[in-house]
């Protein structure tokens, strides 16, 4: 059903459709909407899970870890400094390749304290064996929460999703959402049938100490099969879409790429607005594109490339930084470019909306103007150079 | 595409207000796209909500410089910053009057409507909280929606005493812009 609604709401009205049974969390902004949501919905008894108050992220995710490997399907949220305090679990939760779906309310991290929207903290962790993927607006956040379920309990999967919603700008957002109905969820999503689970009726040891005769192809197993994920998440999105009646592309979307002499590839919220600028650059005659990485991990890689194999010029928006190296997206796409034959003449990269500082049209005209043959290393946008001198005395 | 800015405190109900405005537009079968933004993270400080609609879903993020329309939810936010920057040439401002706070002026072209709001919330709801008097002033200054639709969206939110307080503020800041526009 069509609603108004805010996202977090939204959120907390999809994770309650797709029926987990256990649900734990520790409040931070701007994440705290969704699970508040939650705990009423649990107190109320609308939600059939068993919510777990803990005083730490670390407990939050601990105790998610243990319902998904007690067979149960497991929920938890979190933001920055929330998801850092996870990030131990966060690693464990993947190499015992348990089904999980955690909401990422995207947020600038600390220090100094910031609690508006950036992509650092759910960038930052990577490398942890999970599935990320990114919204751009409230229904494909909603959206991506039951297709994460679906993808995450694939047999041939079994690793953890991160949803990806940019915080406040999607969280606080309220916005035109169709909310599924609870048949066409069910029908998507059968009930969570674990291939083994911790039971006290047949024990079993998960996790135990793995020396060097096995540790190497534990890893190697994670990588593999998330490279298998490059066909298993568009086929789950593809089914999904038919099944709701949505038309999204799957791993990346290519917006106005097909002539585009000049692309910019984002993740998120601000692909939207990117899109508004495309639609103007357009009509001035300006052949120019977005290109949406939707699942950040795995790195889809070949649809880049071949979505950008035509294009001269690319533009790599972050909003996040790697400190002390090049932007993380933007290494990355000049990476999957090297030694290929038809690639883009210029790959520039630009950091932008850094701890909230809003993105405008303009922010992103800026970065259309600087896209010239001229490669740009890594370009700050909105900077204010002025605040770099200031002093302490 | 319209672009609606509000500026209050924290704590003020000023995302009630985006919200309710939203829900209006929404009612018509428009597509709003209302969001906060807080200045610094705390109650009292001054924080901006917004609505951004249109016939198709809205997909610009950025907050908005030159609104169509303002509300000023907290008159004491106008001392020393100014408010109404960037309102576009045929732009309406709908001001909640405060005693010894000077309105700042606006040229001829634009428009802005003074009205009690608190004065009406605490008649109507018995509280300073003139949100819903402001919106039923926004109806009558801005012609784009009726009372009805700010009343349905109000019922979609209140309800017992809270809501006949605000359906009754609503209807009487409604009222108040209409008269002043009459003389």
């Amino acid at each position: 059903m069509r609603q108004f609604i805010e996202g977090s709401h939204a959120i907390a009205e999809v994770i309650k459709l797709c029926k987990p049974g256990v649900i734990s969390a520790y409040p931070i902004t701007p994440q705290t909407h969704i699970v508040e949501d939650l705990a009423q919905m649990v107190a109320d008894g609308s939600v059939d899970a068993q919510f777990v108050n803990v005083e730490s992220e670390h407990s939050a995710a601990s105790v998610v870890l243990g319902g998904a490997a007690a067979g149960v399907r497991s929920y938890t949220a979190t933001s920055s400094q929330g998801l850092f305090y996870m990030s131990e679990v966060i690693f464990n939760i993947a190499g015992l390749r348990l089904p999980l779906v955690l909401t990422c309310a995207n947020r600038a991290v600390s220090a100094p304290i910031n609690i508006w929207n950036d992509q650092q903290d759910s960038i930052s962790l990577r490398d942890a064996g999970w599935i990320q993927l990114y919204a751009e607006d409230i229904q494909e956040a909603v959206d991506l929460h039951i297709i994460g379920y679906k993808i995450s309990e694939d047999k041939d999967v079994m690793l953890p999703v991160m949803v990806c919603m940019d915080g406040f700008i999607l969280t606080h957002g309220i916005e035109t959402v169709d909310i599924p109905s609870q048949e066409q969820v069910d029908k998507f999503l059968p009930p969570y049938k674990a291939l083994y689970k911790l039971d006290v009726d047949d024990p079993m040891t998960i996790g135990p100490l793995v020396g060097p005769d096995y540790y190497m192809e534990t890893r190697y197993a994670i990588q593999k099969t998330l490279g298998d994920c490059l066909k298993i998440i568009p086929q789950a999105i593809a089914d999904f879409s038919k099944d709701f009646g949505r038309n999204y592309s799957g791993l990346v979307e290519a917006y106005q790429v097909k002539d585009a002499e000049r692309v910019i590839i984002a993740m998120g919220s601000v692909c939207g607005s990117i899109k508004d600028v495309v639609d103007e650059l357009r009509s001035k005659g300006k052949k120019v594109g977005l290109l949406k990485i939707v699942s950040y991990r795995p790195f889809p890689v070949d649809a880049i490339c071949n979505s950008l194999k035509d294009v001269p010029k690319v533009a790599v928006l972050d909003k996040a930084v790697s400190l002390g190296s090049y932007a993380p997206l933007a290494s990355e796409i000049r990476s999957a470019f090297f030694g290929k034959k038809k690639a883009p003449k210029v790959i520039s990269s630009f950091i932008a909306g850094l701890g909230g500082r809003d993105i405008t049209k303009d922010s992103i005209k800026e970065i259309y103007r600087l896209l010239t043959a001229k490669e740009l290393q890594e370009e700050f946008i909105d900077l204010k150079p002025e605040l770099l001198k200031e002093k302490y005395e | 595409m319209k672009e609606i800015r509000i500026h209050a405190r924290a704590g003020q109900g000023a995302i009630t207000t985006a919200s309710l405005l939203g829900s209006a537009y929404f009612l018509k079968g428009m597509y709003p796209y209302a969001f906060p933004h807080f200045g610094a993270a705390r109650m009292g400080a001054p924080m901006n909500a917004f609505v951004r609609v249109d016939n198709k879903p809205v997909r610009l993020r950025s907050q908005i410089y030159e609104p169509d329309y303002i509300i000023i939810v907290d008159a004491t936010l106008t001392r020393g910053f100014n408010c109404f920057s960037g309102l576009k040439e045929k732009g309406i401002v709908i001001f909640n009057e405060k005693e010894g706070v000077e309105i700042p002026k606006v040229d001829a072209r634009k428009k802005i409507f003074v009205l009690p709001a608190n004065e009406i919330a605490m008649k109507t709801i018995g509280r300073p909280l003139g949100n819903t008097a402001l919106l039923g002033a926004f109806a009558a200054a801005t012609g784009e929606f009726d009372l009805a639709a700010v009343q349905e969206s109000i019922k979609q939110r209140f309800a017992g005493r809270a809501l006949e307080g605000n359906l009754e503020a609503a209807k009487q800041g409604y009222e108040f812009v209409k008269n002043q526009m009459k003389g």
